[in-house]
């Protein structure tokens, strides 16, 4: 039972992580129309400046602001550059140049770190773990994520229903056209959302740096399982997003925890663990399958 | 020049230049283009494959590798049971290995086609970005399946002990794969031109325009789709028993989803919705990993870039390029 | 004009390219040096040069030209580029890869078409057992020997009750099976994980449940820094100890993984401290060559190299001489950076194994220390099968 607990907060946590992902490319999605591949390189990039300014300063509150806004510059210069071309344009141009733009991120990495991967510590100050529940101590610096993805998720919430700038970006994602005929800059208006996703994108690659390995190509995992909970939740949709980004890291956390062991009711042990394991990783791949078969345009689909 | 005119000439050149091949490698002491021609042509028939439901059915799959590497599979699964002498199945009918080509090639296009019809059948029922993400959850979940299929190598995959035999040809022999590469190729184009231009052809190019349109005109569009899919997905599988001979190893990188994706930018490259213009991209994506890599460890750096030009700087690709600016392709 | 700039550069590097100096032999090198693995390959690479230019640029008095290419991590492309050594460049030694799936692709085919290979890395079982070959050396180990060696101390400590992961994948299976191969003690557990996976919290939450005395772990790459963060963040690492190959505590991997490695034990056939003459050379050159301290890869990478020229030194630079140059490789007259070392029947190395533990050296970096030498002249599992 206590298993049980830790294992939905993994899951939870995992899920956090992935929305943080997910509420950049969903949104960029949804005003913009714009399929992004390269969502993952800006999470990569927030991992290693995260990494390198940490390393060099000793602080993790420098590192997380460079992360933050290195991720969010890229972004705003890769939108100037090249993706600004690009939203009058079939979806597959899109995804070509920003499948163009993912060679180029990696191969830059490698070229300005090295090819090894980087380190980076968790901060004094969560290293130890917590006791919630008597019985399960658990990372403080997970619950961290947690809390973190959270409070954006809150604060996302005021942003579009409550600020002028969300109701532009709402007026945006539902008729572009109207949104400029009543005066709103729409060019500025695009960069800025880009700028805010490819921000988030950082501020995931820097709560992911102290977990995982830091290195080239660290963002290609992530950006499959992302577009996977932007899909179920319903593309343009963050509160889809949100929802299926939990249900995603629970199925993927407990797929992993118990089906071996559920296998193990029915099969011999050996064929059991294989099996289960295969099963579990597809466990997102199914849920996402039978969620669109239900649901062929995912759990909250934005309006057309 | 008019662009029929340039269309055929490109056709001619193109043809001659591919037929001539292995002699000219000959004659430049360069031998084994033609085993990378060869490589290019395999590729090539899997993109006018995903072209085929992609650039006339509007149909975008990010799975298309999960029926090329089924193709692969079916070739490679027969050809070790063949070598090892251990038979498929036992029972009351057992079935046997095999290393015939005239077996295991149009197994392979078969059960990719049933594999096609399976997994478009569900997907059909979705459309647009879903449509993109749903065949890729089916590709993923095939790529899992081979991964940890430990009876034939899980994620070390298979080796081949030789290329198949074809009829008495010596598929060893890097000239004689190149032909019947070549000619695999052909057949597949002319199939696809055929179909493109049928009845058939104009209800799915009619789908991609308006399918509201075509259903109230009485077309069954679900079925027609989803016939185009299967055909589709039996022209990867052809070019997966291909891949398998010519690499004489399988493996579930096949079905991966990076796999898909290439399949995806070659199409884009030479041009959607055209035949040319898939082994076209083929053609300029394999030979631009290859040259770079042998002249910089970091290809990536400059292949990146390159391919946003492309998109950037044309409007249908390569193929779009050679015919020349203001056209619509076609 | 960007596009102009693009070709211009490319035309450049191809008349650099053609410019360089024909040599006398030519050795093919097919690598990983992208994806995220690219740093292995590097490794390989570096300590190969570092042998020929030891020399001069020559390996056994010869002058040698080493193609160097990378295969991606992808089977596809390591068979190509080898069709390409062998049919274009008249290749008649390849060496470099990598990972056992790319292996397993590409050396088969070589073989049998005359070409010597010479594994500086993958040894999967196939190609030790059954699937062995005149042609195909092994300088590394077979797959499974650094597992074996981790199991017999592990026994030897004592240790009763362990929990193993490993990936979903054969060499993943094979590390377990090797593990078990040597280690006497009950199992507490045996999980695989998905290939490439980087969170490991369910699994490691299972492990707490499972309360095991130890832990047996082989994830390679990116995801062992990520299992062995992790297992340190859980607060495990002071509760139950870890045990690996060192494929998880080569010396730039530890610096991503930091003070979560240290006091590890890991099972390997080489180490910076062996002290032997060939060893202290090797890495007082390295160092001073690229600023760094080589990892076993490099020391294999290396060693390779130097065997490659003993053999080219015996045939007089005559490598058409296949003949000739597999009996003067299957000698191996050569000092191996780890110690002693010759081949076995089926020319993979007998050798010693040691256990190594990794500390943190006085200027904050990680480094292992050899701890003991759990394995004399140790052969591996598969020789048995080999029928040559």
């Amino acid at each position: 039972m206590l298993l049980l607990v830790e294992q939905v907060l993994n899951g939870l946590q995992l899920g956090v992580m992935l929305f943080l992902m997910a509420a950049g490319l969903t949104l960029v999605f949804g005003i913009m129309r714009l399929i992004n591949l390269a969502h993952g390189s800006m999470y990569m990039l927030g991992a290693f400046v995260a990494a390198t300014v940490t390393a060099a300063s000793g602080s993790f509150m420098l590192g997380l602001l460079a992360a933050v806004a290195a991720a969010a510059l890229v972004g705003l210069l890769v939108e100037l550059v090249v993706l600004r071309r690009l939203y009058p344009r079939d979806h597959l141009d899109q995804v070509l140049a920003t499948f163009g733009l993912i060679l180029f991120f990696n191969a830059l990495v490698q070229i300005v770190w090295g090819r090894q991967p980087l380190f980076m510590d968790v901060p004094e100050a969560l290293s130890g773990s917590v006791e919630m529940i008597p019985g399960v101590p658990y990372p403080a610096f997970r619950l961290a994520i947690i809390a973190t993805g959270l409070t954006v998720a809150g604060l996302l919430y005021l942003l579009i229903g409550r600020t002028r700038l969300g109701m532009q970006i709402r007026a945006a994602a539902s008729n572009r056209d109207m949104a400029e005929a009543v005066g709103i800059d729409t060019r500025m208006l695009y960069s800025l959302v880009f700028a805010l996703g490819a921000g988030l994108a950082g501020l995931a690659g820097l709560m992911a740096a102290p977990i995982l390995a830091v290195e080239s190509g660290m963002g290609e995992s992530i950006l499959i399982e992302t577009f996977v909970v932007i899909v179920i939740g319903g593309l343009g949709s963050i509160r889809g997003a949100f929802l299926a980004a939990l249900l995603v890291g629970l199925v993927d956390t407990l797929g992993r925890a118990f089906l071996p062991t559920l296998l193990r009711l029915f099969l011999p042990a050996a064929t059991a663990d294989g099996a289960g394991a295969s099963l579990a990783s597809m466990g997102i791949y199914i849920l996402m399958a039978a969620v669109l078969l239900w649901r062929p345009r995912g759990l909250f689909p934005a309006p057309a | 020049m008019k662009l029929s005119a340039r269309k055929r000439l490109l056709w001619y050149v193109g043809g001659a230049l591919l037929a001539l091949l292995p002699p000219l490698a000959g004659l430049a002491d360069e031998p084994f283009m033609v085993s990378l021609a060869s490589r290019i042509l395999i590729y090539a028939i899997a993109a006018v494959s995903l072209d085929l439901i992609l650039g006339f059915g509007a149909m975008v799959s990010l799975g298309h590798a999960a029926f090329f590497g089924a193709g692969a599979y079916v070739v490679g699964i027969l050809a070790f049971h063949a070598f090892e002498g251990v038979p498929l199945a036992s029972g009351p009918i057992p079935v046997s290995g095999t290393n015939n080509a005239l077996v295991s090639w149009p197994l392979a296009v078969i059960v990719s086609a049933l594999l096609a019809t399976v997994i478009g059948a569900l997907s059909l029922r979705t459309s647009g970005i879903h449509f993109i993400m749903i065949t890729l959850a089916f590709a993923q979940m095939l790529f899992y399946f081979f991964d940890s299929l430990e009876a034939y190598g899980g994620d070390d995959g298979l080796s081949l002990w030789s290329r198949n035999d074809l009829a008495g040809l010596d598929l060893g022999d890097d000239t004689t794969f190149y032909y019947v590469c070549l000619g695999s190729l052909a057949m597949f184009m002319l199939i696809c031109q055929r179909l493109v231009n049928s009845r058939f052809g104009m209800v799915i190019r009619g789908c991609a325009q308006n399918e509201r349109r075509m259903r109230a005109l009485g077309f069954p569009t679900y079925r027609y789709k989803l016939l185009c899919f299967a055909i589709a997905g039996a022209g990867a599988g052809l070019a997966g028993a291909l891949i398998a001979n010519q690499t004489e190893y399988v493996s579930p990188g096949l079905l991966h989803w990076t796999r898909s994706g290439e399949l995806l930018v070659m199409v884009i490259l030479g041009g959607m919705g055209t035949l040319i213009g898939p082994v076209l991209g083929a053609a300029v994506l394999l030979l631009g990993e290859d040259l770079l890599a042998i002249f910089t460890e970091h290809w990536q750096l400059y292949l990146g870039p390159l391919l946003i030009l492309v998109v950037l700087t044309t409007r249908r690709g390569v193929y779009g390029l050679l015919l020349g600016r203001g056209n619509d392709g076609g | 004009m960007m596009r102009r700039t693009k070709i211009t550069t490319l035309l450049a590097l191809l008349c650099v390219h053609g410019a360089v100096a024909a040599a006398d032999v030519k050795i093919g090198m097919i690598t990983t040096l992208s994806t995220k693995a690219g740093y292995l390959g590097e490794e390989i690479r570096d300590g190969f040069r570092l042998a020929m230019d030891r020399e001069g640029g020559k390996l056994g008095g010869v002058t040698v030209e080493l193609l160097v290419e990378d295969d991606g991590r992808k089977p596809e492309r390591g068979k190509q580029i080898s069709e390409r050594y062998i049919k274009r460049e008249n290749i008649k030694i390849i060496t470099g890869i990598v990972f056992s799936n790319v292996a397993m692709a590409v050396v088969p085919k070589v073989v049998r078409s005359d070409v010597i290979y010479v594994s500086p890395n993958a040894g999967p079982s196939q190609l030790a057992g059954k699937g062995c070959h005149e042609n195909y050396f092994n300088v590394a180990w077979q797959n499974d020997n650094l597992h074996e060696v981790t199991g017999k101390f592990v026994t030897d400590q004592g240790f009763a009750n362990v929990y193993m992961l490993a990936p979903n994948y054969p060499a993943g299976k094979d590390s377990l099976a090797g593990f078990k191969r040597y280690y006497k003690g009950g199992i507490s557990g045996e999980v695989y994980t998905k290939l490439g996976q980087s969170d490991y919290s369910a699994e490691l939450a299972a492990l707490r449940a499972a309360k095991p005395d130890a832990v047996f772990f082989f994830l390679p790459g990116g995801m062992g820094i990520n299992f062995l963060k992790q297992y340190s963040q859980a607060g495990l690492s002071s509760e139950i100890p870890v045990f690996g190959p060192a494929f998880s505590f080569d010396e730039r991997l530890l610096k991503a993984v930091g003070d979560a490695a240290v006091g590890v034990h890991n099972g390997s056939q080489w180490n910076r401290d062996l002290d032997n003459g060939a060893n202290g050379e090797f890495v007082a050159a390295f160092h001073a060559a690229y600023g760094r301290y080589p990892t076993l890869y490099a020391s294999q990478g290396y060693d390779a190299a130097r065997l490659i020229g003993s053999a080219i030194a015996a045939v007089g630079g005559n490598i058409s001489d296949t003949k000739g140059l597999r009996s003067a490789l299957r000698a191996a007259k050569f000092d191996s950076v780890r110690g002693d070392f010759r081949f076995g029947p089926n020319q993979h190395p007998i050798q010693d194994l040691y256990v190594r533990k990794v500390v943190k050296s006085a200027d904050g970096s990680f480094t292992n220390r050899t701890v003991k030498k759990v394995f004399t002249n140790h052969a591996d599992a598969y020789a048995k099968d080999c029928k040559m």
